[in-house]
């Protein structure tokens, strides 16, 4: 029996690492972004059938990126463990903070593992605040489990960082959220103008997903825009 | 990694079985484990043999009592009152028997209180769970048969006197318009085309609707008939509480249509209530 070839321990995590990133450049982006009643979060996704935006908990909700049955099982895995939180605690002690941190340790733990391949995948878990003493919130998770807290917008797929730079420059405190939804689409067509037309993303309303975290509403404070409702807002542009 | 790969049920009974066991263990294994009331075989002793039931062995338990539901024209009203009662004493003045279960859906329950709050709980999160999963929500009649389902599991309590009748109503979305689904403890599933009425004044609620109800009532009109029916089973039934007007604590009335559920505001149900009396005085 031949012995097996030495790999360095640093050359297995930088092929993972460039594995995932190779895989994550080809995601389409998706950007949440405060606006006057809470945080919304607007991705380009064309189907109809799986969601990159999704409700987790009452105030929580999941955007996610990459590649689907990945990130599906963890926004299960994510709706199972608040609601037995929440079931065996009660519904306040579910936060974003926490259920990040889970996220983290699969996201990581997988990452990690030798004879795994990396998730293709970047999360992010907001929470919009419970009344004005705090703050709604927003956790990016990395294809290797790392987490930070972004405040008042966060992107993630492949061009998030450009998209970032646009958005430095346009986001302003306490749009309404027909200028937030329309700001994000703009940001998106600004970013495909740069594309090779034969590969461009077409922005319009039913290609676009789009929902809300909204402080205002009862206790579930997630909802997802109709593409009429999308359409609407599109077309009264200012 | 532990959790995430694991099969995707939108059955939060099952997640609950699968990752918590210990917290959802019923009663049945409690008591095997206890095996107060357990022979050698792990077998349940037979009542005949002059044992008592657990539920009177451990004292007296809170007892929910009135609850009801009735169709009108758009939709349909379910109510219950206040009062829990322990043994022949008030045990509880302010208790919630009626639950909004989704928008379109509530569960009234009777029987004693701690299993009763325990499965209306359960099965609230149940649908909120499978309606995430899933996308989609599940239908009336899918709601109905699974909490059979909880009703049928719950029997081994019930035997030991833990008994927890639910009524379940809501508005059907596909039929446009609202359902009331009955349960008896062996978990069998009833549906009623007009009104019903149970726990200890149950009967009274169901004499007085008797008489009061006509099909195709308007809310108002079934909301005066509601208040007089509670009000029949307070009078003539210990365990059912009335208005208390002196501590302001009124019976808890929701109504569910086409735009969704709502409560009654208590200060349309005092309005109601003095109405009611100034008739009764005539």
């Amino acid at each position: 029996m031949s012995a097996p070839y030495y790999v360095s321990p640093e050359q297995i995590m930088q092929d993972k690492e460039d594995f995932a990133r190779k895989g994550i450049e080809k995601a389409r982006e998706v950007i949440a972004l405060e606006y006057q009643n809470g945080i919304v979060m607007v991705a380009k996704n064309p189907l109809t059938t799986v969601f990159k935006i999704s409700e987790i908990y009452d105030r929580i909700a999941l955007a996610a990126t990459g590649l689907s049955p990945e990130y599906e099982a963890l926004r299960v895995y994510g709706i199972q463990q608040a609601e037995i939180k929440g079931f065996t605690y009660i519904r306040e002690d579910v936060m974003a903070k926490w259920l990040t941190t889970l996220y983290s340790q699969q996201v990581g733990g997988v990452f990690r593992q030798w004879d795994a391949k990396p998730l293709e995948i970047e999360l992010l878990i907001c929470e919009v605040r419970e009344d004005s003493s705090s703050n709604n919130r927003i956790y990016h998770v990395s294809f290797d489990g790392t987490f930070w807290e972004e405040q008042p917008y966060a992107v993630i797929g492949g061009k998030a960082d450009s998209i970032v730079e646009i958005l430095d420059q346009e986001h302003k405190e306490g749009m309404n959220i027909a200028d937030a939804i329309r700001l994000a689409v703009k940001t998106f067509e600004k970013i495909e103008s740069e594309v090779d037309e034969e590969e461009r993303y077409e922005i319009v309303a039913d290609t676009i997903e789009v929902a809300l975290l909204d402080e205002t509403r009862e206790r579930r404070k997630f909802r997802r825009l109709l593409h009429e409702e999308i359409a609407e807002i599109l077309t009264h542009e200012t | 990694m532990v959790g995430m790969h694991d099969n995707a049920t939108s059955d939060f009974l099952e997640t609950l079985k699968q990752k918590r066991p210990g917290l959802l263990k019923t009663f049945h294994e409690q008591l095997r484990e206890s095996a107060s009331v357990l022979d050698d075989r792990g077998w349940e002793k037979p009542l005949a043999s002059g044992r008592v039931s657990v539920a009177s062995q451990v004292g007296h338990l809170l007892e929910g009592t009135t609850i009801l539901a009735a169709v009108y024209k758009d939709g349909v009203i379910i109510a219950g009152d206040r009062q829990a009662t322990e043994g022949f004493q008030v045990g509880e003045r302010r208790i919630q028997k009626v639950y909004e279960v989704d928008t379109y859906s509530a569960i009234a329950i009777a029987g004693v209180a701690g299993p009763c709050i325990e499965m209306a709980k359960l099965f609230q999160v149940q649908v909120e769970f499978y309606e995430k999963i899933e996308g989609t929500m599940l239908s009336l009649e899918g709601k109905a048969n699974y909490l059979a389902n909880m009703v049928r599991q719950n029997l081994p309590m019930a035997m030991q006197g833990l008994i927890v009748i639910p009524i379940f109503s809501g508005y059907d979305l596909k039929r446009k318009h609202g359902r009331i689904f009955k349960y008896d403890p062996a978990g069998g599933r009833y549906e009623e085309e007009d009104y019903y009425a149970i726990g200890s004044g149950g009967k009274d609620a169901r004499s007085s609707l008797k008489k009061l109800y006509r099909s195709g009532m308007s809310r108002d009109e079934l909301l005066n008939a509601v208040t007089e029916a509670l009000w029949d089973a307070a009078d003539e039934d210990l365990g059912t509480g009335g208005p208390d007007f002196l501590r302001e604590i009124y019976p808890t009335i929701k109504v569910i249509d086409q735009t969704g559920i709502s409560n009654v505001p208590d200060s349309e149900i005092k309005i109601l209530y003095t109405e009611l009396f100034e008739k009764l005085k005539q």
